[in-house]
């Protein structure tokens, strides 16, 4: 599409819709001061170190035990946040009932809230002194100062990402599909499983790897949830914080390369499952 | 075309020149009134927000100019690291000399800053005590009662709070001096220590949270004067109790000379710090939870602190470098007390 546009020239080599040299300049400026440049740096600091001191510092234990506290709380929260915004977008799209307009507004919220209000409110609700957290723990679940509380904050920050991205394409979707599925004799499951969800599945799994995303780099509110027990509640954007709290800007650094290397890795599997499923489905 | 190009590079520059003023001008000491940035760590808020007046009254009354101090606080670490980052500070008032050493390793404080005030360049100490729940249930009277089994303990992280590296030393001095200076059995008392530990905060003011707000905990091993604080604030609630052997927390000062000098604000730095060990000062430190450094005035206080601890120092560890390296570095004790 881009490549249409671009080559869209009359005769004197001008471009039909003006303004191309103006936008890409500042696109590229913004770009570069807010993204690549910070990002280059990230990789100029890490640089400082020898491969053997690298390797040291993010295969340590504490580092890797922090990476798959971060990275396995994520997915979970990313999960939950799949299947409860997958409901929430369909409710608020297909349904209508007083006060859709507020419950709608609401979803937002965990984004405009800052993040250490929010995990300072989830700890003293999930405590076991908190009134939610002490039902829990009559039943013998612990929340807070544990995996599970970590989990429950990335949750709480990712919850937009599924519905935001799910409800428009839900909106769009021709209900006549569905109509034709039911005229053909599917039942209601069959209709969703095998009509509607292939439709939104792209949508879901892009709000599926942001949540995940999120999760995986949030740290203001989960480390006031979270007990920061080295091996047990440690996540990793908080061993990055500890480097740096000791000057090592380098070790910080390093361990926050890995991490962004591999959530890119796992940003890219998700966006080529992504492609492959649109083909899958116009085929 | 041209006129396109043209309108980039205008654009570019304005932006350029939109993200320089973002920067702190750095000319405050022209006129009659002079700016001081005073950056220092989580608990002293409330004791500077009353010095900051104090000074100002004095510095005038000396025919200076007006002066207006402002205060930034934070974990001590953390501040530390956002001065040598660049944040303009004209003083420092930390936790822990470490955290000064880190920024005259930056060349930012000239060396022998220690020297340049009274007592090591710390006008006012404090020290490690407990702080426990009304009527103490689980009967926590010294460090041997933080390791029983089913006591829970609150303290941060002594890799980001300067505040822990004091409780963590002050707990490693008891059982030395318990065990004739074992230190395998010290070790181990640390670990059952840390064992106990329910939630480790990355700053001070985070674990008064975790064990006031929260409710989480039996005992909170924290500063005096944070613990006096915590007692002010909810009277009735809890009570402090002090331990047969703690540590003297020297919270160091300095001028971070470059920046003052930069801004022309040295003498009126110098001052400042200079001024906390005036008798006023001192008084006013006592009543704020800090131990005067100046003895007659320590004296004044003696109701409120248990002047008859047994207080170590951070030179029975051979200084901040060695403490440091030997206990809190990576790999070093605390790591390894969690790590087998």
């Amino acid at each position: 599409m881009d490549g249409q546009i671009v080559k869209v020239k009359n005769k004197r080599g001008v471009r039909v819709i003006p303004g191309f040299g103006l936008s890409m300049g500042v696109t590229v400026a913004m770009l570069g001061v807010f993204v690549l440049i910070p990002l280059a740096s990230v990789f100029i600091r890490a640089g400082q170190l020898s491969l053997r001191e690298f390797v040291d510092v993010v295969t340590s234990r504490q580092v890797v035990s922090g990476y798959i506290v971060s990275f396995s709380c994520a997915f979970f929260a990313a999960v939950v946040n799949t299947v409860f915004g997958l409901l929430l977008a369909w409710v608020l799209v297909r349904y209508d009932f007083p006060g859709k307009m507020f419950m709608n507004g609401i979803i937002e919220l965990p984004f405009a809230l800052p993040t250490a209000v929010a995990g300072i409110s989830l700890t003293y609700l999930y405590s076991d002194k908190g009134w939610l957290g002490a039902a829990f723990d009559k039943i013998g679940i612990e929340i807070a100062y544990t995996r599970v509380g970590i989990t429950i904050a990335m949750i709480f920050v990712g919850i937009p990402f599924v519905v935001r991205t799910v409800q428009p394409v839900l909106e769009k979707l021709d209900r006549q599909y569905e109509e034709a599925a039911y005229m053909l004799g599917a039942g209601r499951g069959y209709t969703f499983l095998r009509v509607i969800l292939p439709e939104l599945f792209p949508a879901v799994l892009a709000g599926f790897g942001l949540a995940f995303a999120r999760g995986i780099g949030e740290y203001g509110s989960v480390v006031f949830i979270a007990g920061n027990i080295p091996y047990e509640t440690q996540i990793a954007p908080l061993l990055i914080m500890t480097k740096l709290e000791q000057y090592k800007y380098a070790d910080a650094t390093a361990i926050a390369l890995v991490l962004l290397i591999i959530s890119f890795v796992l940003m890219l599997l998700i966006n080529s499952v992504q492609i492959y499923m649109q083909k899958f489905c116009k085929d | 075309m041209r006129s396109i190009h043209k309108i980039e590079i205008v654009f570019m520059i304005l932006l350029m020149g939109i993200l320089a003023g973002c920067g702190k001008d750095a000319d405050s000491a022209k006129g009659d009134s002079i700016e001081i940035l005073n950056v220092s760590y989580d608990p002293t808020r409330e004791f500077y927000a009353k010095y900051n007046e104090l000074f100002a009254k004095h510095w005038k009354e000396q025919g200076g100019q007006d002066v207006n101090v402002t205060q930034s606080h934070g974990g001590s670490g953390s501040q530390a690291r956002s001065v040598i980052e660049g944040n303009e500070a004209d003083v420092v008032t930390l936790a822990l000399a470490h955290d000064i050493t880190a920024i005259e390793e930056n060349g930012l404080i000239d060396s022998g800053w220690m020297e340049e005030f009274d007592g090591s360049s710390a006008p006012y100490t404090s020290t490690i005590v407990f702080l426990v729940r009304k009527g103490n249930e689980k009967n926590i009277q010294d460090w041997d009662d933080l390791v029983k089994d089913g006591v829970e303990v609150i303290t941060p992280n002594p890799k980001t709070s300067g505040g822990a590296c004091w409780n963590f030393l002050a707990a490693w001095a008891y059982w030395q001096e318990k065990d004739g200076n074992d230190e395998e059995a010290t070790k181990e008392y640390m670990k059952k220590l840390y064992q106990n530990v329910l939630v480790l905060d990355s700053g001070a003011r985070g674990a008064t949270n975790t064990f006031v707000e929260n409710e989480q905990g039996d005992v909170l091993v924290a500063w005096e004067n944070e613990a006096y604080l915590s007692m002010e604030e909810h009277p009735d609630e809890y009570e402090i109790v002090t331990p047969s052997v703690s540590i003297l927390a020297q919270p160091s000062v300095a001028v971070v000379d470059s920046n003052a000098k930069a801004h022309g604000t040295k003498e009126a730095a110098e001052a400042y710090l200079k001024y906390l060990y005036s008798d006023e000062a001192q008084r006013l430190a006592g009543e704020n939870y800090y131990r005067p450094s100046n003895e007659a005035i320590l004296e004044e206080f003696s109701d409120q602190f248990h002047l008859d601890m047994n207080l170590v120092t951070i030179d029975d560890f051979g200084g901040w470098d060695e403490a440091y390296n030997k206990y809190f570095n990576d790999d070093a004790v605390f790591d390894q007390i969690y790590g087998q």
